[in-house]
């Protein structure tokens, strides 16, 4: 408290004090018959020559700055794009650096140099179409290289990618990323939110997820800690129940919302094509950590959960976002593995990562996921050691731990059976 | 217009009388519907907001240079609920950010730059007695006012201010469920903005009839001065694009409120599994920066309006191609219709869309370099004299060109995707937009100082406050580039993120993150120096003089003291355009803009 106190009493000190001085400096003004809008060329050659030194310590900064941290501080692009981006980005940085150093040279330069002198005039200079028509023309000319050179480089990074490119989704959701690679037969099983529930988090479609959504829409949860249409059915109809309206009103509305859903989930079931499901069992989730193979071309599709995300991956030079209610995608081809990056950047425990760059949420700042390039053994061994969504899924949980897995469990029993 | 006219002549009887002109305290100071009144209510509250909104940003830089350490200063301000023990909550940390944003771009820059000179300047710098319309232009304060306190409320309610950033991106600022201050925080956000524009759309309508309609004789649309030109056009910008803004708005609403799904579709969110269909998120975003991108310009067209201005009277040089200004600020104020995609490369949009707006997008570049081209002209072979205005003026032309240029790299849609929604991102348009505003409006404050209060501001310490200022906020805005560069996103709370896969990373962004926050204190404590003299001079500074930068705009034969109506006797007429400083042949190194052209005198 005290400490505030002090700062308080510093503060009104302060002010009155540079009041005081100001009162003394307009005083003086005063006895020397000097307005304030006069400028004295004592002023305005120590302000022409402050810029002059301003524009040395702002050179002096950004010298400073490019060498102690460069202007690539992610390091070498470890894509096939990314090698391409990096020169582009190079030559603007060399173009607009240029355009820095010129422009802002002759801006203090002329602020320093045509300060009032005594006896000299301004030069009456009103305009100059010759001048203008460069000044226009020659920016056109440099924008018109930087266009199409981005342009081309636009087309060739955003193009389709090959066929035989390895197709991989990333999910999204607050706050952590899920991959899903599409197994042996290169293509990613179909899907609809709809179907998500605990074991589904991905809400893949095949008949057996149709019908455990189904079942939760009409059950809810083992636990009870979700109500499904039957008991909030079951509920809302006993008179021997009361609620508070607030309540009543909730779970009529909670029920409307589930019918409908369940609705939609019959259709869904009646259009339901039962060969698209093996494309779906084969896929392979995989959290935490993302594996690619170096030098391979990916097809990544992404899916976002709930808000928009945005996958960003800096060493890639890849970025996209993740959109609720849509499908977004990009290509890349690793070209540098994990291994020979950290010998590159000097850092053992480098490694390469996927982050969130669109804000989401509180915890945005930790949704990340670390990606790891792998030589074509590693990735095999990795492979090896992973289950497909058909062994995760239709085998039942055999040892339960805690709650929710019990919960789940009971749910995964009558999977297998409709 | 009768009506007007009329009530000039009523008032000119009671002048004649040495009687003064009978104004009620709330008349003349609240419900005022005097344009110059109104510029100073404007100017007020938005210094007032930006104050706010600069505080904010201190809150957030102390946790992003020193995070997760305890700070006195955030336990003051934000107390047990927001930083518990003196540590930053992540939920409020993007509320500051967002509030932060919101209130620097709309109530300061918008309000502060356009409502301030707009106000004070498109009649008296066109001869005219007021705005067409002085009670729609009240009205228009008043909005803006109201929004501002809603805008300040929703800071202290009990989920906190809307956190989805100033940017508002549904889903996210739809849904509750996602993060808390999307409940009554984005509410009032969404309130608050509504009475904004609407105000903002009243004060534009009236600019533009008044500069159309209330010319005085001889005011040619090109003998007008380059701040009315850029005041006009920023208008003009105002109400073609702020109504889209308003239907954005009014549409997440009725997502938020209605059950629609305009931007909505397949979500689960918070264990709910939501209904909505088919709405699309990318909507929102085109509509929303179909204004976001024109109101960069609403921001720096009345800035560099202020400084062309500046520039040449203390340089005592015409402004270099008066003509090819104005064609800068048409070209610049049309093309900044067809750009908006450049803030959407990577949002999914089609990328064939996207390199159309490359194109669009780096065509801006052209009109900009034009104006800083013209400007340098300007100053060449001047007689320059650094008023405070003028040193600001000239700040504003160097962070133009700094931050303009990094604008190449994030217009180009292949190199952009590497940077996006980084902080490279955050130093180029704090530079380009925020510093230059600022500056501009910081400029235009000095040297209308006079005209506004009839008083002359403290020039000593007007040079200390420039010099604070220019060091301390390229010092915040100049390392960004490298951290962007680095990768570092915006909008994290912390960066520790980066010590489980790069350390080297972390450290550099750390020792770049403190630098910055050690400049924004700086620069911050800078701006005391100008509210001390800002209002130490509203009451204890020295009169004016009728003319203190012998200037040529019209402003300037008007009296020091403050008459309803502007000029006591008839209007002005007009008889040369506004910038013969210096002109050979002329007695002293300016001519007013109601001097006829001499005999055998050419107009320029």
């Amino acid at each position: 408290m005290s400490f505030k106190l002090i700062t308080i009493i510093v503060i009104v000190l302060g002010v009155l004090a540079v009041s005081q001085l100001v009162r003394l400096y307009e005083l003086s003004s005063k006895l020397r018959n000097r307005r304030e809008e006069d400028v004295t060329n004592r002023d305005n050659k120590l302000n022409a020559n402050l810029l002059l030194a301003f524009m040395i310590f702002f050179y002096a900064g950004f010298i400073y700055l490019m060498t102690e941290y460069g202007w690539t501080g992610r390091g070498d692009a470890a894509s096939i794009h990314g090698e391409t981006t990096d020169w582009l980005l190079n030559l603007n940085f060399i173009i607009i650096i240029a355009v820095f150093f010129l422009t802002n040279t002759l801006l203090f330069g002329f602020a320093w140099k045509y300060v009032r002198k005594p006896g000299v005039k301004a030069y009456f200079y009103p305009h100059d179409n010759k001048l203008e028509l460069i000044w226009t023309v020659v920016p056109a000319i440099v924008l018109a290289v930087i266009i199409i050179l981005g342009l081309k480089t636009w087309n060739g990074i955003t193009g389709d990618s090959a066929k035989e490119a390895i197709r991989i989704e990333l999910f999204s959701k607050q706050f952590d990323w899920t991959a899903r690679y599409s197994g042996e037969d290169n293509v990613l099983g179909k899907y609809d939110y709809k179907l998500t529930t605990a074991e589904n988090e991905l809400a893949l479609l095949t008949e057996a997820t149709l019908d455990s959504a189904i079942r939760y829409m009409e059950f809810g949860k083992a636990d009870s800690t979700v109500l499904g249409i039957k008991l909030l059915e079951n509920k809302l109809n006993n008179p021997k129940n009361i609620f508070i309206p607030e309540d009543r009103i909730k779970m009529e509305t909670d029920l409307d919302r589930k019918t409908r859903l369940l609705r939609l989930l019959y259709q869904m079931k009646a259009r339901h094509n039962a060969k698209l499901d093996a494309s779906a069992y084969d896929d392979i989730l995989q959290k935490d950590t993302l594996h690619l193979l170096k030098g391979k071309e990916y097809e990544i599709s992404f899916r976002a959960k709930d808000v928009i995300h945005s996958a960003y991956f800096p060493h890639l030079r890849s970025q996209i976002n993740t959109v609720p209610g849509q499908v977004t995608r990009l290509k890349v081809t690793p070209t540098i593995s994990t291994k020979e990056m950290r010998v590159r950047k000097n850092n053992p425990n480098f490694n390469y990562v996927l982050m969130c760059n669109k804000i989401c949420g509180s915890a945005h700042y930790k949704m990340k996921m670390i990606v790891v390039i792998d030589s074509p053994q590693q990735y095999n061994a990795w492979l090896k050691s992973k289950t497909t969504f058909k062994d995760d899924y239709l085998k039942p949980v055999a040892v339960a731990t805690d709650s929710t897995v019990v919960a789940s469990a009971v749910v995964d029993s009558t999977k297998l059976g409709m | 217009m009768s009506a007007i006219t009329h009530d000039t002549h009523g008032h000119h009887d009671a002048h004649d009388h040495h009687d003064h002109h009978e104004e009620t305290f709330i008349s003349k100071y609240i419900f005022s519907q005097d344009h110059k009144m109104i510029g100073k209510q404007f100017l007020i509250t938005a210094v007032f907001m930006g104050l706010v909104a600069m505080l904010l940003s201190l809150l957030f830089r102390i946790q992003l240079a020193w995070p997760g350490e305890s700070s006195d200063f955030l336990s003051l301000f934000l107390g047990e609920t927001w930083a518990p023990g003196g540590i930053l909550k992540e939920n409020m940390y993007l509320g500051l950010v967002t509030i932060h944003g919101t209130i620097m771009v709309f109530f300061l820059l918008t309000g502060g730059l356009s409502g301030t000179f707009s106000n004070l300047l498109i009649p008296l710098q066109l001869g005219a007695r007021d705005m067409a319309s002085g009670f729609l232009n009240m009205v228009s304060y008043w909005l803006f006012a109201v929004s501002s306190v809603i805008m300040l409320v929703s800071l202290f309610i009990e989920t906190g201010p809307a956190m989805a950033g100033w940017t508002i991106y549904p889903p996210l600022s739809a849904l509750p469920q996602a993060v808390e201050g999307s409940g009554l925080g984005m509410t009032l956000w969404l309130v608050s903005m509504t009475l904004f524009i609407a105000g903002s759309l009243i004060g534009s309508l009236n600019y533009i009839v008044t500069v159309l309609n209330l010319r005085t004789k001889g005011m040619s649309m090109t003998r007008m001065p380059l701040t009315i030109w850029a005041f006009f056009v920023t208008a003009i910008l105002g109400v073609l694009s702020f109504p889209v803004l308003l239907s954005a708005a009014v549409l997440l609403m009725m997502d938020r409120l209605a059950g629609t799904s305009f931007y909505l579709s397949d979500i689960i969110v918070g264990g709910e599994m939501l209904e909505n269909h088919g709405g699309s998120p990318l909507l929102y975003q085109h509509l929303f920066w179909f204004l976001g991108h024109p109101e960069v310009y609403i921001v720096l067209l009345p800035a560099l309006g202020l400084s062309s201005e500046i520039i040449s009277t203390n340089a005592r040089k015409p402004i270099f191609g008066y003509r090819a200004m104005i064609g800068s600020i048409l070209a610049i104020g049309f093309l900044s219709f067809i750009v908006w995609g450049h803030h959407m490369f990577v949002t999914g949009m089609n990328p064939f869309l996207g390199s159309v707006f490359v194109f669009t997008t780096l065509l801006i570049a052209i009109p900009s370099a034009v104006k800083v081209f013209n400007y340098l002209t300007t100053l060449w072979r001047g007689s320059i004299v650094f008023t405070p205005a003028m040193l600001f003026a000239i700040g504003l032309v160097s962070t133009f060109i700094t931050g303009g240029v990094t604008g190449i790299i994030l217009a180009d849609s292949a190199l952009d995707i590497a940077v996006h929604d980084t902080y490279f991102v955050v130093a180029h348009f704090h530079i380009v937009m925020g510093m230059s505003a600022v500056f501009g409006m910081f400029a235009g404050v000095y040297h209308w100082f006079p005209k506004m209060y009839g008083r002359m501001m403290n020039t000593r310490l007007g040079y200390a406050h420039f010099w604070v200022t220019i060091v301390g906020a390229y010092g915040v805005f100049f390392p960004m580039h490298f951290v962007g560069l680095a990768g570092a996103p915006r909008r994290y709370y912390d960066y520790s993120v980066y010590n489980e896969f790069d350390t080297n990373t972390y450290e550099m962004m750390l020792d770049l993150n403190v630098i910055i926050t050690v400049f924004a204190i700086i620069a911050a404590i800078g701006q005391i120096i100008f509210l001390f003299n800002f209002f130490y001079s509203i009451y204890r500074g020295p009169v004016a003089v009728q003319n203190p930068w012998k200037s040529n705009t019209l402003e300037w034969t008007t009296p020091v003291e403050h008459v309803h109506g502007n000029w006591p006797g008839a209007l002005p007429v007009v008889h040369r355009w506004p910038y013969d400083y210096s002109k050979p042949g002329a007695e002293e190194d300016y001519i007013l803009q109601t001097v006829p052209l001499a005999e055998g005198e050419e107009e320029h």
